[in-house]
């Protein structure tokens, strides 16, 4: 069997006055790069919040590495390394200082822990800047500082909270780059949090998150492929009828999505010609696709990811 | 090894703010100035008009006036250090510090000792210049209050420290400080001895701990005149009121703490 870094057994949690998570079960793996995925107001922020031992759970059971988050909250605090949605870091301090001073809520001190910066600054690329105050650096050079510090006492699991908010297209991948790298050459186990399907899609495994219950968990891979071979999706100005059409003549049964129809197939290809050969004219545009971790989303909840519903077959 | 962590994390959060405060000249600038010029406008300017009962030497009101400006120059500057507890906690960095494997109090130690430290840098700043002022103070006067400044600023800051903790945001923090910090600078004794007030201001005055704290510097300081000290609480009473005064700000600071977002075991 393999070793658990992260345990966790019919989870319930508040926020205010709401039930966020509504008995939540999953286990992460050693040295698993793992994403829970999840819309808005799914529960995302409350499983943080209560993972990195600030906010106590209503009922169920957390164990970090084998402590349970209640009886041994400073155990699990040793095994956490933590990234904030929110910056963490004192803009007026150097980079150097940041550290030195999160090195000494962990107990490190003196030349082992100015060693241990060192190190870890020029593994990340901030060698040249541990002297610059931090309100000098790009938005992109300030995460990683953030994650140095948050691996400055060698945790076994860094946990995220949607770490690549606010940053552009290039950085988001320097810091997949940089996690998997953490990843694979330290066995750290690297939990995160995230809206975003690509950020989820590179990871090891998922959980996705729906209003505060467990949708599906499994690797990217997985999950696809119980979608099917793809997704076919039709724009017409004549929807109603060509799906009720469809359903009769090629027994495909779609879902409304937006302003498209939408069908989970086998073989896409050989679904779209003949839908090219027998309903060419009354199409405006058809989209072949291989299944998303947006699809999935939209296949367990009904729901597609960013909000809009999308409304069943024969209720159309 | 536990408690060391404990230590060494409380300095360090310590050293924080004064290397974050010497890095933003203005607050140092602002903080001597304001009281001083007060101490110059209002002594100077009212002195000669108003002359609170027990007072009866030429120049006496800004001899009178010198030891409640110190106090509102260790109260502001504690207060304002406090300040940064609510930008701590809208940026990520208090929660940085709730995740870490400390207790709670290290995080009061470190705000309180940190806040205290600067705030008495300042007080101690102004009362150096008490000689240059024209002042008639000795030196071992000026020791002996340092000393009692340290105590008044551990208390402020601490009590700084339980509003800010409580404060939904810095507009809030400071409306707090208009409607109870101000009066109860004023009802301290800084402007009048409470001889003087109407019964209902007396009892305020009697109750309010700053006026031990006041009295104390008074005490200590010896610039006025033995009619004004007579009337004030003892040396013993000041004193024994301020260190309580000061474990109750401690003790209450670690139990905002304890109490909001941490699972604590």
């Amino acid at each position: 069997m393999k070793r658990l870094a992260v345990e966790v057994r019919d989870l319930q949690g508040s926020y205010g006055e709401r039930l966020a998570l509504d008995g939540l079960d999953f286990e992460v793996g050693s040295g698993e790069c793992f994403a829970v995925l999840g819309p808005n107001g799914s529960g995302k922020s409350t499983l943080f919040s209560i993972l990195s031992t600030l906010k106590q759970p209503d009922s169920g059971v957390v164990k970090v590495l084998g402590f349970d988050l209640l009886e041994s909250p400073d155990a699990v605090r040793r095994s956490l390394g933590v990234v904030f949605q929110f910056p963490s870091l004192d803009k007026k301090l150097t980079v150097f200082e940041n550290l030195w001073h999160q090195g000494h809520l962990h107990g490190l001190r003196g030349r082992g822990l100015r060693e241990r910066v060192s190190s870890l600054l020029s593994r990340f690329g901030l060698g040249e800047r541990h002297g610059e105050r931090l309100e000098t650096l790009s938005g992109g050079l300030a995460r990683r500082v953030e994650i140095a510090k948050a691996m400055l006492h060698e945790p076994k699991i860094l946990l995220l909270d949607e770490p690549s908010t606010g940053l552009d297209p290039r950085s988001r991948r320097d810091l997949a780059d940089l996690l998997f790298g953490l990843g694979r050459e330290s066995g750290t186990t690297v939990l995160l949090t995230t809206h975003l399907l690509e950020e989820a899609d590179a990871c090891s495994s998922v959980l996705i998150l729906d209003e505060g219950k467990r949708v599906a968990m499994g690797t990217p891979d997985e999950l696809k492929s119980q979608i099917g071979g793809g997704v076919i999706t039709l724009e017409s100005i004549e929807l109603e009828s060509l799906r009720k059409d469809l359903s009769q003549e090629l027994r495909l049964e779609g879902k409304m999505v937006g302003t498209g129809l939408r069908f989970e197939v086998e073989d896409p290809h050989e679904v779209a010609r003949r839908l090219g050969e027998g309903f060419g004219e009354r199409l405006d545009l058809i989209t072949i696709g291989k299944p998303s971790l947006e699809d999935v989303f939209l296949d367990r909840t009904g729901r597609s990811f960013n909000g809009s519903s999308a409304q069943p077959g024969g209720e159309g | 090894m536990g408690g060391n962590v404990a230590w060494l994390a409380t300095g360090s959060l310590a050293r924080r703010e004064v290397v974050r405060f010497l890095r933003q000249p203005a607050r140092l600038i602002g903080a001597i100035a304001m009281p001083l010029i007060f101490w110059l406008l209002i002594g100077a300017g009212m002195g000669d008009s108003f002359r609170p009962s027990g007072i009866s030497s030429e120049g006496g009101f800004l001899h009178y006036f010198f030891p409640g400006i110190v106090v509102l120059c260790v109260l502001f500057s504690a207060i304002y250090s406090t300040i940064s507890i609510i930008e701590d906690r809208d940026a990520g960095f208090l929660q940085s510090v709730l995740v870490a494997p400390v207790p709670s109090w290290t995080i009061v130690g470190g705000k309180v000792l940190g806040g205290a430290i600067l705030a008495l840098g300042q007080g101690g700043l102004l009362l150096a210049l008490a000689p240059l002022l024209g002042l008639p103070v000795a030196w071992w006067a000026l020791v002996s209050t340092f000393a009692v400044l340290a105590l008044i600023a551990l208390s402020l800051t601490a009590l700084g420290f339980v509003i800010a903790w409580k404060s939904e945001s810095t507009q809030g923090f400071h409306a707090i400080m208009n409607i109870l910090l101000m009066p109860m600078w004023i009802l301290s004794g800084a402007f009048f001895p409470s001889q003087g007030a109407s019964t209902v201001l007396a009892w305020i005055m009697a109750i309010n701990p700053l006026t031990y704290g006041l009295s104390l510097v008074r005490h200590t300081l010896g610039l006025d005149e033995p009619s004004v000290l007579e009337r004030l609480p003892s040396l013993e009473m000041s004193l024994g009121v301020s260190v309580i005064f000061l474990s109750v700000m401690v003790v209450w600071s670690c139990r905002v703490v304890r109490s909001r977002s941490r699972i604590n075991r």
